[in-house]
């Protein structure tokens, strides 16, 4: 026996990026555009889509939903009349704590492509993992809510980094909660200059419109790198 | 809590260039912006191996320093930490030059010679 060196230089996420290229692939032929939506657990992305997918004119959406376990985001959606896809990453994939390209691709065929001009991934709620997966999505947005805490951004800079939109969330609770808003947002800036945000409340439906234009607009932007 | 899912990565991209060879060491290449902690990454590491060709392998992290280049005054430093921001002249509007590597750069394998000749003077 004897010991050799080989040299590799090779990403250690390659193998999930050209997973995540070829969901893009499929996607642009579908003419699909995906955003992939990620938060905390708890941070309100169910019920913002709930609200926001309620009315989106002429634009088809559909959902993949990512949970470790369980249908309780999928059976929530479900009364808009829209596809919507559970996918379980305690199903085969070691009850992962966030989507990779790997899993999307294994729902591909589940997703109605043809029928459909935008789909939002919700990712499993994390603020970790999920920054580092690139499932094959247009753009990427998270939710995070004040209930969370302002100082946010500066504890998980690697997710604020890696969307280029904030959603604002549960903005009802300020009055009850002791995150400050100008904190929060200037705490955004700096790890993330120029990101754009919204303010919404899933609750009373504030800022929601916001979202759904947002999440619309994906649709009408030209394709993305 | 990412390190278990980038043990897993590295472990996988290894086996692949083992080609069924036994994994000796690991090098890899870890950017400061990555948020990985060295110590889990080596926890997680030894836990995921097991069973594996990679089964003993030392893993061995090079940490890279993030830098950055200034958008406004063109000062091009190293950024020890978040919020990241311009060594010069404070702004916070930089462009990364480092920092963002997830790399394997290299593998110690162990080889049979004897096997190996005898696979190729057949």
């Amino acid at each position: 026996m004897h010991r050799i060196k080989v040299r590799v230089v090779e990403d250690v996420l390659d193998a999930n990026n050209t997973i995540a290229r070829a969901n893009r692939q499929d996607f642009d032929r579908a003419g699909v555009r995906v955003v992939n939506l990620m938060s905390a657990p708890g941070a309100g992305k169910t019920a913002l889509l709930e609200r926001a997918l309620a009315d989106t004119g002429d634009v088809r959406v559909g959902v993949l939903e990512g949970d470790v376990e369980g249908s309780l985001d999928a059976d929530r959606l479900t009364s808009l009349h829209i596809p919507v896809v559970q996918l379980n990453t305690a199903n085969g994939f070691g009850g992962e704590c966030h989507l990779d390209a790997n899993m999307v691709r294994s729902s591909l065929a589940a997703i109605p492509l043809e029928e459909i001009d935008l789909l939002v991934i919700e990712n499993v709620g994390n603020l970790v993992c999920p920054a580092e997966f690139r499932v094959g999505e247009d753009a990427r947005a998270m939710v995070c809510s004040v209930a969370e805490g302002d100082d946010k951004p500066l504890k998980y800079p690697l997710m604020f980094r890696a969307c280029e939109l904030a959603v604002i969330n549960k903005i009802d609770l300020l009055d009850h909660v002791d995150a400050d808003l100008d904190k929060l947002l200037a705490n955004l800036q700096t790890v993330h200059p120029g990101i754009e945000h919204l303010l919404t409340s899933a609750r009373t439906g504030e800022g929601v419109d916001g979202f759904r234009d947002w999440l619309v607009s994906r649709v009408r932007s030209p394709a993305t790198a | 809590m990412h390190e278990l899912s980038i043990a897993q990565a590295i472990i996988d991209v290894a086996t692949r260039h083992a080609e069924g060879r036994r994994v000796l060491r690991v090098e890899v290449q870890v950017g400061h912006l990555r948020q990985v902690v060295p110590d889990s990454l080596q926890f997680a590491f030894a836990l995921v191996v097991q069973g594996t060709a990679l089964d003993g392998a030392e893993l061995a992290i090079t940490h890279v320093p993030a830098a950055g280049r200034c958008r406004e005054c063109g000062a091009e430093r190293v950024m020890e930490s978040f919020p990241l921001s311009c060594g010069a002249c404070g702004s916070f509007d930089v462009e990364v030059l480092a920092g963002e590597e997830l790399l394997v750069e290299a593998l110690e394998l162990e080889e049979d010679l004897l096997e190996k000749s005898r696979v190729s003077s057949t």
